[in-house]
């Protein structure tokens, strides 16, 4: 792909942004020395120029396969996956002093693999960049995608609990020490399935309609699709007993549904399908119990958190209460990186990070944080906007929107504004799957974004033969939508 | 398809809006409750991250600190186990304190305003010098006796109590309570293991827990005879006056015999001797005699009724909280004097009941010339590094009697002891006075035993007055037991070996 002169690519404002960010970690990793032993070792770089050095790579693909990505993108992310592994190595520090046992070297502990899989997100993200030059060449394997997506939700759902459940939660599959989440990967698959499918139908979707009380409704057999898709994520939120998944798939769906065909009616129609079925089933919970009973457990959990009653209880709000707690003795400005008490706070490496660093880095770090994610998704929104051709606007616009739905369900979660759901908080939460997936999913946008930004005909064909496909499957152009059959 | 795209961005800005705001209501809003509440280990963990100040009497630590290695910075220890448990309590991790422990707790863990200025140095220096330290005003000797004696007692007594007051300024030289409870597993570290030792002790039909000195109120039996005769040498009796007497007494319904037939037979007797020898008909008749609001309001004048007194601090008065004495309501139903029971209250029993510590203020009120001194524990509040910041100034708590009236009344208590039913309590080199007390109650059940006495050394100082309670003695003869013990416990506070 090569530049066109004179077109700006922002690659050197990206590696800019990307030494603040690891400057902003080493800071961080300085302060927690600074806390924890009383001095500051002279090897607390390191840590932050590994990263530095694994963010460089990606930044020298992205600089030669999507010249023209947003330079915002890696920086955010790098910034924020920087601050993951620092707590994390933060926490192996403080459990090493509490046993009295070495402090830990770089690549060892919690924060050591994260750093590994770290490695292992970014290659992957490389190999997609380097793989993938057209993003419309993913529409060739939409069904393929959907189809290993679904089985990718259904596989924890099936598996016998000892085999799935984490916390409550059937998200996983364990295979001895081996823990995959597949539903962070399956989110990309049904992204990009849910985007072709779409735009083949948006026609189908969105002109042949009933009026009824100002608002058009489609017609009856259309709805099959929307309805399986919400059969289905409700059949993740019995069986799988998460809340926040079934919201993330079915908020996905209903996203790109309404992108594409741009009626209301089918956000209306998605909203009151979906909470209509969550309040069937916390009534469903209390009367008849079974498989939805876990569900209102966390319901009423989170309706009454410092009740003793449910503090007490196994499974009860201990795990939100001592989130809660640590994110209100942090206050405005936090205890300082490396001063906290993270180890009150349960699962405080996955789940409930947000509210271990909270502790440390106050409302104001907390926000700071937030604008980050905010960033990335409103970047990947604009990438959308910025895009030619449907179906690269559909998966840009609902990996996006997912990513922040993700972030909503998680940081509401466990910050007490909805029911907490077990999920990972993308690129800080401590586990490969997670990393991985987000990672593939930022390499996508920064695929899109490049197409939005670049000369008007880099994303059509690749000009290098043989990199890319031969041809790109020209129905996929925006073009070949299904027409109504009088 | 941009326009649903922007709207995309409309709702994630709302979402995200909402994490903000909500954030700002946890971390702004709601973030002092959550810094203090109750299930917020960082609390419990503050508390011990500075060692806790020392609770101490003679120069010797009854409460000290133990550095560990776990989260919880300092493990609290009590090196003589259950002998002081009932003074100084305990301060365990997740239940309530107890004592002095509780009472003086915000200085022991240096929050105390008093120590704002070891707080902001500390601040600057980057130490943590700790909590301040509270000298208790318990003669060692006079507590490991009292605790020694009475639970090494000759009648295999399970149950009893022992306080020893100076007289002269309320200092409390001894308060024990048996059984007890060693203090050190309700402190643990480990809060389950902590937990199961406290409800072991809740369960314990013996109630180690109770204070038996502050807490338990009794029938006084016979000590109440102090009151009797401080009530008719009030008014115009001598020690000399002839006050009736005989073998049996039938007033209202109510009988009353004398301990025994040799007991003032004789139809009168004087007031010293119905004493020493503790006349029940004398004391009967002469309780119905007087009336029933001169004994009341004697008995309210020595410390009866007080529902608010408490041993600790006597700047807040703030410590241990000391149970109501009783007189009861001596009446009948349509409220006049019910004479039978006049009679019976009279020598202590029917609904009279009293605190070992009201009984030991008794006698410490005849040993001070009648003043009544306010009794505490605490002598002295040490900063951590151990200037004083408190020292006790003794006050006048009543004065029920006058000079002449408790002269009186000592000689004729010294005369119970000399001569009396006390004598066991008699130690060398000292002039000591009492009252014996046995207090029948259940019915079938043995009765308590009671001493209640003072002790002068050759300067004629009072040095020393106390109160020994034993519960259900059996033998007979039950307060023979309590004075004997009575009498090593101011032979210790005295400064005297054994």
């Amino acid at each position: 792909m090569s530049r066109i002169p004179g077109m700006k690519t922002h690659r050197n404002a990206e590696l800019g942004l990307l030494a603040f960010s690891m400057v902003l970690v080493a800071i961080y990793a300085a302060t927690v020395e600074a806390n924890q032993f009383d001095t500051i070792h002279p090897t607390f770089w390191i840590p932050a120029a590994l990263l530095g050095a694994l963010f460089l790579g990606l930044h020298f693909v992205v600089r030669f396969t999507a010249p023209y990505a947003d330079p915002v993108l890696i920086p955010a992310v790098a910034l924020i996956n920087g601050l993951g592994v620092s707590f994390l190595r933060r926490l192996d520090i403080a459990r090493a002093i509490s046993n009295k046992t070495a402090i830990p070297g770089v690549f060892a502990g919690t924060g050591g693999r994260q750093l590994a899989w770290t490695l292992a997100a970014l290659i992957l993200a490389a190999i997609l960049l380097l793989v993938v030059r057209d993003h419309k060449v993913i529409s060739r394997y939409a069904y393929t995608l959907g189809l290993v997506g679904i089985v990718l939700v259904m596989i924890p759902a099936v598996l016998p609990s000892s085999l799935s459940e984490v916390n409550g939660a059937k998200l996983w599959i364990k295979l001895g020490a081996f823990s995959i989440q597949p539903g962070e990967f399956a989110k990309l698959a049904l992204v990009s399935f849910f985007a072709y499918y779409l735009v083949r139908k948006r026609e189908v979707l969105s002109l042949a309609s009933r009026r009824f009380l100002g608002i058009d409704f489609p017609r009856g057999r259309d709805l099959g699709p929307v309805v399986t898709v919400w059969l289905l994520s409700l059949l993740v939120l019995v069986f799988e007993k998460d809340l926040g998944t079934a919201l993330l798939y079915f908020g996905l769906f209903v996203v790109t549904l309404y992108v594409a065909t741009e009626r209301a009616s089918w956000l209306i129609i998605g909203l009151l399908l979906f909470f209509g079925g969550v309040y069937t089933a916390y009534l469903l919970g209390d009367v008849v119990g079974g498989p939805f009973a876990n569900f209102y457990d966390r319901a009423s959990i989170w309706l009454d958190p410092f009740s003793q009653a449910n503090y007490d209880r196994a499974g009860g709000s201990y795990q939100l209460v001592q989130g809660l707690l640590a994110l209100g003795t942090g206050g405005l400005f936090g205890s300082g990186p490396g001063a906290g008490s993270p180890g009150f706070v349960p699962e405080v490496r996955t789940d409930f990070i947000f509210a271990g660093m909270g502790e440390e880095i106050g409302l104001f770090g907390l926000s700071a944080l937030l604008v980050c994610y905010l960033l990335i998704v409103e970047r990947g929104l604009r990438a959308a906007l910025g895009v030619r051709d449907s179906f690269g606007k559909l998966v840009a616009g609902g990996l996006a929107f997912t990513l922040g739905l993700q972030v909503f369900v998680i940081l509401g979660g466990i910050t007490g504004l909805i029911p907490l759901t077990g999920q990972t908080t993308p690129f800080l939460s401590a586990g490969g799957s997670s990393l991985m997936a987000n990672w593939l999913l930022i390499a996508m946008l920064l695929r899109i974004s490049n197409a939005a930004r670049g000369p008007a005909n880099s994303g059509g064909t690749s000009d290098r033969p043989g990199s890319g496909p031969k041809k790109p499957p020209t129905q996929l152009h925006g073009a070949m939508t299904e027409v109504i059959q009088p | 398809m941009n326009a649903p795209l922007r709207r995309a961005g409309v709702v994630i800005l709302v979402l995200f809006g909402l994490l903000f705001a909500n954030l700002n209501w946890v971390q702004a809003y709601k973030a002092d409750d959550y810094r203090t509440s109750d299930y917020n280990r960082r609390v419990v963990v503050a508390q011990y991250d500075r060692p806790r100040g020392v609770i101490e009497a003679d120069g010797k630590g009854l409460a000290e600190n133990k550095a560990t290695d776990d989260t919880l910075k300092y493990l609290r220890v009590y090196p003589k186990n259950e002998v002081y448990a009932p003074v100084i309590g305990y301060r365990p991790v997740s239940l309530g304190a107890t004592g002095i422990e509780n009472s003086e707790n915000d200085f022991l863990s240096g929050e105390s305003d008093t120590l704002f200025a070891d707080r902001v140095k500390d601040m600057f220096t980057g130490n943590n010098t700790g909590g301040g330290n509270v000298v208790l005003s318990l003669s060692t000797k006079a507590q490991e006796t009292a605790w020694k004696e009475l639970t090494n007692n000759e009648r295999g007594v399970t149950k009893g109590a022992a306080v020893a007051i100076d007289p002269r300024t309320g200092a409390v030289q001894a308060l024990v309570s048996m059984p007890s409870y060693n203090p050190n597993p309700l402190v643990s570290h480990d809060e389950k293991a902590a937990a199961a030792a406290y409800n072991k002790l809740v369960k314990d039909e013996d109630q180690p827990l109770l204070n038996r000195a502050t807490q338990e109120t009794l029938p006084p039996g016979s000590t109440f005879k102090v009151i009797d005769s401080a009530t008719a040498l009030s008014n115009g009796y001598t020690p000399e006056t002839q006050i009736p007497a005989g073998s049996t007494y039938r007033e209202s319904g109510a009988v009353i015999h004398n301990a025994e037939d040799e007991v003032c037979p004789g139809s009168e007797v004087t007031l010293k001797e119905a004493l020493t020898e503790s006349c029940n008909t004398g004391f009967a008749k002469l309780g119905v005699k007087l009336g029933r609001d001169k004994i009341v309001g004697m008995a309210k004048a020595f410390g009866f009724e007080d529902e608010k007194l408490t041993i600790g601090n006597l700047k807040e008065n703030t410590g241990l909280p000391v149970a109501a004495s009783r007189t009861g309501d001596i009446a009948n139903p349509d409220g006049s004097v019910d004479k039978g029971a006049l009679a019976q209250s009279s020598i202590g029993q029917r609904d009279v009941r009293m605190t070992p510590v009201q009984g030991a203020l008794m006698a410490a009120t005849v040993a001070n010339g009648g003043k009544q001194m306010r009794p505490y524990l605490v002598q002295k509040l040490l900063g951590p590094d151990r200037r004083t910041i408190y020292s006790a100034n003794p006050t006048t708590l009543r004065t029920p009697i006058s000079e002449s009236v408790s002269n009186d009344l000592k000689d004729m208590m010294i005369s119970v002891v000399e001569n009396g039913t006390g004598k066991k309590a008699k130690i060398k080199g000292f002039d000591v006075g009492g009252k014996t007390g046995t207090a029948q109650n259940a019915v079938g059940a043995d009765p308590h035993g009671w001493f209640i006495g003072f002790a002068f050394n050759d300067k004629g100082e009072a040095v020393s007055a106390v109160c020994v309670m034993l519960e259900n003695v059996p033998g007979g003869h039950a307060s023979a037991e309590a004075a004997r013990i009575a009498g090593l416990i101011m032979k210790a506070a005295a400064g005297g070996g054994d």
